[in-house]
């Protein structure tokens, strides 16, 4: 797409504005399912939350500044997102790019905290077979960071599509959509954040 | 407010869908994770808690047999309508009750389990619940009546399944209010009147609806009627069969039976009712035949029976407007719709079937055999998972990875166009054809 | 489908995205969480109001995300995606409360022998 393209511009026709909204809305209403799928798991672990059976509690297992940091880093991430999508409205194809790729490390960040923390329960014991508790807290938890896996491997590929074909119409709906999957897996982790950890650690 | 019933029906119904099934998605994965990898979040030791998937495969259950019934209720409102020549009867009402039922659908899951431990407070509320919730279905059954009522009534064979869904699904659901009340279904839970309750819902209801359903639209689909005669006589079968095999299920619950049992002392004295219930299996068994060869009948046959001017039932509605089947577009311009019933109305006012339109472009979806294979491998994913042939399972996920990804290069070229010379082209052939 | 980029390419529902709305979005999603954190940390005795600040703080930047990240304001052309997260929120209610209720009233009216079992099985609570 050469730049004189781009300049010469051109308003958006009815059906295009017809395809983005549609794909948009449908897009939010499979969110708001995602929401109902994780509502399913908050309840069980709300259910589970003091069934330890002689293992660990939250508060014994929680390490609570590395979860700060966890919820500063997505935070962040969508921030740096949300930086790209400005950056899209201008047609500065290399902000976005570079924008993408900070959310992308962002978000490894964010597994690379998450995952060894993972690990090194199961190395001491503390699996998910240890607990009603322990089964809930990885299932709720593991969810939300599978959630977060999905949508780096997307983002991979948009960055691919991004610099293959550039900020064509198509693809800036795409960088829409997942904007909105990003922003929501951060909405779900305020609830882990309140709820898992900031409840588990006061033991309220 | 002029959507047809049917179109409100299957948007609440899908609506329904839409938020109960991830329950059942979270319900039915924390039980493959406890029998997979040893969680335990139903299990009895460890630290989990068995009733937490009954409660929860329940919060999906109950919203689930309403997305059963109301594309159902949504066919009986086209039908009954139709074959009444009036309009359908209260039709806001009708409306309000589809969405009344939908929301009250998330409200009532704990009848599923009543007996189970709960007390007064909980068990009283959901108890309450479900009673409301038998309100609105209701208005419906007296809104198809009145509709009836002083109609000119032609017994085609769609009505002849409304006819004998509306008296059983009455019963039945009167069956269920007595069953709302805890202290009642204390009695009566697990036993035969449950059995023959839900039942009633599903074969009257659910199934009988569908069958008027799909007598009703086939000839638009297919071009051609189905034999009347064998859908009648299946009928009867089904309707009586179904009485014979109902009735003795809930004298037999009203007496304390069991359900799920595979024998019952003879000194019940029992096994005559258990006869004659069998019998109604059998005559069904002959209406489904009846159903069966009707099919082989009705093809054979369908030279006789073509659906020449698209409109084999003098409907009410748009879709009778269209040849059957229809173009691949349905309707080259999209109607205008001024009130309910246009189709009726425009026959009652004679409006003139050529006149000039003005043609645009249609766009069309391609075709795309991607929702075969997303269903082939999910297909695989789940009985994989059930069988623990975990290296399969992989596999069938990443092949649904890639198939995603695959479509994805697609989306933005996935319509294509049909010039409005070749439509105004297909139009004139059709109204030749008509003419 | 025209598929020209231009400059105001962006779909309607993020017409409203902006760098101070970013911002602000971003900087009180922090002070939000840094706020629940200290909260938590911070907070020596059993104090009673813990459990409503925590979920006003939650709440407060469940909207501040929404408006600001998520673009959802009553401005928009599409109206519905506010309509479809009513519905969410009271089914999510609904599911989250009515669970808790009825397991908690479950697991409160064990009879004796049951909890004996139950402890056992817990392995102790």
């Amino acid at each position: 797409m050469s730049a004189a393209e781009l300049a010469a511009g051109g308003h958006a026709d009815a059906r295009d504005i017809e395809v983005d909204a549609k794909a948009i809305f449908g897009f939010w209403v499979y969110l708001m399912t995602d929401c109902v799928l994780f509502a399913g798991l908050f309840a069980t672990y709300a259910v589970l939350r003091d069934n330890t059976f002689g293992g660990p509690a939250g508060y014994q297992i929680f390490n609570m500044p590395e979860v700060l940091v966890e919820t500063l880093v997505l935070l962040m991430s969508s921030f740096t997102y949300g930086l790209g999508v400005l950056a899209a409205r201008g047609n500065r194809e290399a902000q976005v790019l570079g924008w993408f790729a900070a959310t992308f490390v962002l978000g490894l960040v964010f597994l690379s905290i998450e995952v060894p923390d993972f690990h090194s329960l199961v190395t001491q014991g503390n699996s998910w077979t240890r607990s009603g508790f322990l089964s809930a807290y990885f299932t709720l938890v593991g969810t939300h960071g599978l959630h977060i896996t999905i949508g780096l491997l997307w983002m991979a590929v948009l960055v691919v599509r991004v610099r293959r074909t550039g900020l064509t119409r198509g693809n800036v709906r795409r960088l829409t959509l997942l904007s909105l999957f990003w922003h929501f897996l951060d909405l779900v982790w305020i609830f882990i954040f309140t709820i898992v950890y900031l409840m588990g650690a006061a033991r309220v | 407010m002029k959507m047809p019933m049917f179109a409100w029906s299957v948007l609440c119904s899908m609506f329904l869908a839409m938020f109960a099934f991830p329950i059942l998605t979270v319900t039915l994965a924390l039980l493959f994770l406890d029998r997979a990898i040893g969680t335990h979040f139903f299990t009895a030791a460890g630290g989990g808690n068995v009733m937490m998937y009954v409660n929860l495969i329940w919060a999906w259950g109950h919203p689930e047999v309403y997305i059963l019934v109301l594309p159902a209720f949504g066919i009986y409102s086209e039908v009954v309508a139709t074959f009444s020549r009036k309009p359908l009867f209260g039709y806001a009402s009708m409306v309000a009750a589809l969405v009344a039922i939908t929301i009250l659908a998330f409200s009532v899951w704990v009848h599923h389990f009543f007996t189970m431990g709960a007390g007064a407070d909980v068990n009283g509320f959901f108890g309450i619940m479900t009673m409301i919730i038998a309100v609105p279905t209701g208005v419906k059954i007296f809104n198809w009546l009145a509709t009836m009522f002083r109609g000119r009534i032609e017994l085609a064979a769609p009505m002849y399944w409304f006819m004998g869904f509306v008296g059983l699904f009455t019963i039945g659901g009167v069956a269920g209010v007595m069953l709302a009340m805890p202290a009642i279904d204390f009695q009566l839970h697990n036993g035969l009147f449950l059995v023959a309750h839900f039942h009633t819902m599903l074969v009257s209801g659910v199934l009988f609806g569908d069958f008027a359903g799909l007598i009703y639209w086939f000839p638009k689909v297919c071009g051609f009627r189905l034999n009347e005669r064998l859908l009648k006589y299946s009928f009867w079968c089904w309707f009586i069969g179904f009485i014979v095999v109902l009735v003795p299920l809930y004298i037999l619950g009203f007496m304390g039976a069991t359900r799920r049992l595979d024998h019952y002392a003879a000194s019940t004295g029992w096994q005559p009712l258990f006869i004659v219930s069998g019998l109604g299996s059998l005559i069904i068994a002959a209406g489904l035949g009846l159903l069966i060869l009707q099919i082989g009948v009705s093809i054979r046959q369908r030279a006789a029976t073509r659906d020449v001017d698209g409109d084999p039932w003098n409907g009410r509605t748009l879709e009778w407007t269209t040849t059957s089947p229809p173009p691949v577009y349905n309707f080259a311009t999209i109607p205008v719709v001024h009130g309910r019933d246009p189709f009726w109305a425009a026959k009652q006012q004679g409006a003139a079937p050529s006149e000039t339109r003005v043609f645009s472009d249609v766009h069309m979806p391609k075709n795309t055999p991607v929702g075969m294979f997303v269903g082939g491998l999910a297909f695989v994913v789940g009985f994989t998972l059930i069988w623990h042939i975990y290296w399969l399972t992989i596999l069938a996920v990443l092949g649904l990875l890639i198939t995603a990804a695959i479509r994805t290069t697609s989306t933005d070229d996935s319509e294509y166009t049909i010039p409005a010379a070749e439509v105004a082209r297909l139009e004139s052939a059709r109204q030749v054809e008509f003419a | 489908m025209s598929d020209h980029a231009g400059p105001s390419i962006l779909p309607a529902e993020m017409r409203s995205a902006s760098l101070r709305g970013y911002i602000f979005g971003f900087a009180g999603s922090i002070v939000l969480t840094v706020a629940a954190y200290l909260l938590v940390i911070g907070h020596a005795s059993t104090n009673g109001g813990l459990l409503p600040a925590l979920v006003l703080l939650a709440m407060v930047q469940f909207a501040v995300q929404l408006v600001f990240f998520l673009h959802l304001n009553t401005r928009t052309q599409q109206r519905w995606r506010l309509h479809m997260l009513g519905a969410m929120v009271i089914v999510v209610l609904i599911l989250v409360i009515g669970s808790l209720w009825i397991m908690g009233n479950l697991n409160a009216r064990m009879t004796p022998a049951q909890k004996q079992q139950y402890m056992s099985a817990q392995g102790g609570l």
